[in-house]
């Protein structure tokens, strides 16, 4: 920043004259009311339709359900299979990209030769669209006979392997990693370089080795921008949607169906609404316990 | 940062770095080499790193899989719901920034909480809507939803590069006899057109890589091309070279944008959070 | 030009009144000072005057009309910010035209003022420039500039010079002061920095927690501080204040001991109802004596002799620990630790009672018009 802005205090927030906070309120709702109605009415339409018989095809089906479609559903071990498939998708990749998110952010802050340019290529993934990636790794690197993959095993003597019908879940999860590591990589590679230099260089004349100094400077100075990454990751790993639906069709079985695909296919491929509802109540219910964190972490740093 | 380090360290680390930068992206390197195999080259085992480079495959993508089309609907539908996302969130932004009042900080965390909404979980009612009022297939339908769903994030953005604009300058503004609708437009928007333009180019991303509601929402009408690369997934449509040259042509673009935005970008994702 | 009077003027944010009914008339002309400590309410003021902060009570009026109600534009004032406040996008001819343009005046006219408001300014060569390509003066003066050639009633300045650096800060207040004797126009200037008050105004508002502690010239706020906020805020090196016990109160004056053991009698109207309690001595560093010439002088021991060259600032621990600063002419022979020796002249001495009013002297210094 210039000298400007520095001199200049921030305003403080006001109360505002009469006339601008009538002008505020009227330049704000466009957005206020859209967003209202958009959060709203579906929502209250999913817990509306989780508690009826509804079935896009069998007009037999109606009437009140009560909590039968809850009851099917949690007793249902699809239902199960899938709650954890979703926990384990969430974690997985989780672990993967924030613990190597951190790694690779602390080796790309450090200076070497076509720094900017690796950079640019550990990044490129999260810009791809999902259908892409999904379908870039199922054939072109995975495929148990034409796949890269499958030829660097049988060069090296082993049968390749078909990744996703024997580990649907791991393959999908390596997937979803290579697209949100780079993700990690990119938030907190400009947290680690926002890190003040005349911090880490008292560090170095207080005599910090390079484990100390990550441990007790960087990580330290990383852990709000983790705790970003992490929810925000969270809230879209929990929906995680068209690689499966790419891949592996959530299949064999439901060995690789999280919530949000059973979710689809309950509702667009089986027509039954009221069960789909009902899991659509579960992941809101879920989704929302995870952002009620992230608003909180977001809300303080709305104070500063 | 100014550490000194032998020689060997830094050669270590700048390979260790380019390694890793390279494996990350092999895929992304392979899918475009592949483009330009024949599909014979295309599968052939061992893989070719050097074949003769050949154009058929983008031919092929061009004639037969009616490529335009599906490109015109992510171009209509980003571009759609990105002007109408900025257009709304413009005056919402200004509004919060140097119009707060005690409900504002309130009114933007709830912005946030609504994007965290599962998409899955209002599946049902959307498409039931959609169906409904006989936007199921449409771009207008889509792009509604992608407008919708991104528009907290485009206030939020915005409301973080105005914030920046020094409050005197509006005032300045006023002071000078500008009215309301001035200070917006001559004062402040030519100062934001920066952060104008990488929310723009943020909201552009998502859009065109949104998949969920374009699998969903549109079936062969108002088709983008993450819905028409999905359909290489089915056996038949199983050729190495044509998806690799389609996939090139859906994802260069926003790569591209990516690359020249990442900085500014980190500041829409994490709602500003981190800088 | 114009006048503008304030008739118990209030503001209050959320909860906390941040103005507390302030009344001033300035005059046609008139070059008025706002003074005081950061968050002393100054800024506000001067907003409110234009027209950038409700006024929560009372009234504004300028040339004798309420303007309340009145928007910042339509109140015939320009204002110059702290940080400027240029459009960073305009060039210095299209900062100046704003204004103008908005106010729908012809092509031609709005040329023939931008050029001779420049040329006033010695923007001449600017114009085409962005003010990110000038320095800090340069941006000052376009910003001076395009609140003239609006032609106001009044100018505001909010703490404008403290953005530059002391050298162009010394040169802008020679520059502002002539500006406005040529203008005449009615000026209000809000600063932080006595120097600034005390060299420009013709009138300086002294405020402190959203009331108006003094008003007056810049001389009689520096001979006649009315309390012992105005005495330490005007006057650098501030004026030094030492404790004091009255001893006697008669036709003569109201005599102190100091707790040095000198005693004092300081020609202002006797209360003799103050005999035996405590009150506050002040005198100015420029006025305390050097040396034994006086029957009982002081006694201390120099801690720290800062030259300025043409005056030396002593700072002096007088015997039972307080501190005083002595400003002499001389003084080059005195160095740290050297033993001094001074008196308070009577009639340079100023005392406020226990609520820290200044007691009312006697007779009255007659202050250079």
């Amino acid at each position: 920043m210039d000298a400007t802005t520095m001199t200049t205090a921030p305003p403080p927030v006001r109360a505002g004259s009469t006339s601008g906070r009538k002008s505020g309120i009227l330049l704000l709702s466009p957005a206020v009311v859209l967003l209202l109605v958009w959060s709203i009415v579906p929502l209250l339409l999913t817990l509306w339709y989780s508690f009826r018989n509804y079935n896009l095809v069998d007009p037999t089906m109606h009437g009140f359900a009560g909590f039968s479609n809850y009851w099917y559903l949690l007793t249902d071990p699809d239902f199960l299979e899938a709650l954890r498939n979703t926990a384990l998708l969430v974690v997985g990749v989780l672990v993967i990209s924030v613990g190597g998110g951190t790694l690779l952010a602390v080796l790309y802050d450090q200076e070497f030769f076509g720094r900017g340019i690796a950079r640019v290529l550990v990044i490129s993934p999260f810009f791809v669209m999902p259908t892409v990636s999904a379908l870039l790794w199922k054939n072109l690197m995975l495929h148990p006979i034409y796949g890269v993959y499958a030829w660097m095993m049988r060069s090296v003597g082993l049968t390749p392997i078909d990744w996703l019908q024997r580990f649907p879940m791991a393959t999908v999860m390596m997937i979803v990693a290579w697209e949100w590591l780079p993700f990690a990589v990119l938030i907190l590679l400009t947290a680690v370089q926002s890190l003040d230099t005349e911090q880490r260089e008292a560090a170095l004349l207080d005599g910090a080795g390079p484990v100390a100094r990550f441990r007790h400077i960087i990580l330290p100075h990383l852990s709000r921008a983790i705790t970003v990454v992490v929810m925000i990751e969270t809230i879209y790993l929990l929906t995680i949607f068209a690689e499966i639906m790419v891949t592996t069709a959530g299949g064999p079985g439901v060995a690789s169906t999280n919530l949000a695909y059973m979710i689809y296919a309950r509702a667009l491929l089986q027509f039954d609404v009221g069960g789909a509802s009902a899991g659509g109540v579960i992941a809101i219910v879920i989704a929302n316990i995870v952002a009620m964190f992230l608003v909180r972490a977001v809300a303080r740093n709305l104070e500063a | 940062m100014a550490v000194k380090r032998s020689r060997g360290a830094s050669i270590a680390i700048g390979s260790l770095g380019w390694i890793i930068a390279l494996w990350i992206f092999f895929p992304l390197f392979w899918m475009f080499l592949t483009g330009f195999k024949s599909e014979v080259d295309a599968i052939a085992t061992p893989p070719h790193l050097f074949f003769r480079p050949t154009l058929v495959s983008y031919a092929e993508v061009f004639e037969r899989a009616n490529y335009w089309h599906f490109a015109l609907n992510t171009v209509l539908i980003s571009v759609g719901a990105t002007f109408v996302a900025i257009l709304l969130s413009i005056p919402a932004a200004y509004a919060m920034a140097f119009l707060p009042g005690k409900r504002t900080k309130g009114t933007l965390l709830w912005m946030l909480s609504t994007r965290m909404l599962p998409p899955v979980g209002v599946l049902v009612p959307i498409y039931l809507i959609a169906r409904d009022t006989h936007l199921l297939d449409t771009v207008v339908g889509l792009a509604i939803v992608d407008m919708l769903t991104n528009l907290p994030i485009t206030v939020w953005m915005l409301y973080t590069f105005f914030r920046e604009v020094p409050l005197p300058i509006l005032e300045a503004g006023r002071m000078d006899g500008a009215n309301r609708w001035q200070e917006i437009t001559v004062v402040l928007l030519p100062l934001a057109v920066p952060g104008i333009a990488s929310t723009a180019l943020l909201s552009m991303i998502l859009c065109w890589n949104e998949a969920f509601w374009s699998l969903n929402l549109t079936s062969s009408q108002a088709a983008p091309l993450t819905a028409f690369i999905a359909s290489f997934s089915s056996p038949e449509g199983l050729f190495f070279g044509k998806l690799s040259a389609a996939s090139t042509l859906a994802v260069a673009p926003i790569l591209i944008f990516g690359w020249f935005s990442q900085k500014q970008l980190v500041r829409g994702l994490t709602f500003g959070a981190v800088k | 030009m114009a006048t503008v009077e304030l008739k118990n003027i209030r503001k209050t944010y959320i909860s906390e009144e941040i103005i507390k009914g302030v009344s001033l008339t300035i005059e046609d002309g008139e070059f008025v000072v706002f003074v005081g400590p950061s968050g002393c309410g100054k800024s506000t003021l001067l907003r409110m005057i234009a027209g950038l902060e409700d006024i929560t009570d009372g009234d504004l009026l300028i040339d004798g009309r309420r303007v309340n109600d009145v928007g910042p534009a339509d109140r015939g004032l320009a204002m110059v910010f702290q940080s400027y406040a240029l459009y960073p996008h305009m060039n210095v001819y299209q900062n100046m035209e704003f204004a103008l343009k908005l106010a729908k005046m012809p092509e031609a006219e709005r040329r023939g003022k931008i050029e001779a408001v420049a040329k006033t300014l010695q923007l001449e060569p600017y114009l085409k420039h962005k003010p990110g390509q000038l320095s800090g003066g340069q941006r000052q003066r376009v910003a001076i500039g395009r609140a003239i050639v609006r032609n106001p009633k009044v100018f505001l300045f909010d703490e404008p010079l403290s953005n530059l650096d002391a050298a162009l800060r010394g040169q802008m207040r020679v520059e502002l002061a002539t500006l406005h004797r040529r203008l005449e126009a009615t000026t209000i200037y809000v600063t932080h920095d006595q120097i600034e008050a005390m060299t420009m105004a013709d009138k300086i508002v002294v405020l402190q927690k959203g009331i108006i502690e003094q008003v007056g010239s810049p001389l009689e706020l520096y001979h006649h501080p009315r309390n012992l906020f105005v005495a330490r805020f005007i006057g650098a090196p501030p004026m030094n204040l030492l404790q004091a016990h009255v001893i006697a109160a008669d036709e003569q004056g109201t005599r102190v001991k100091l707790v040095t053991g000198q005693s004092v009698t300081v020609a202002v109207e006797p209360r003799a109802d103050l005999v035996g309690t405590s009150v506050t001595l002040g005198i100015r560093p420029e006025h305390v004596r050097l040396g034994t010439s006086d029957v009982n002088p002081g006694q201390g021991v120099v801690l720290l002799a800062e030259h300025l060259g043409a005056l030396t600032h002593l700072h002096v621990r007088i015997s039972d620990g307080h501190d005083i600063i002595i400003q002499t002419e001389g003084g080059d022979a005195l160095t740290a630790d050297a033993p001094v020796a001074f008196s308070f002249p009577p009639e340079h001495c100023h005392l406020f009672d226990q609520n820290g009013v200044a007691m009312p002297r006697k007779a009255r210094r007659s202050l250079a018009a």
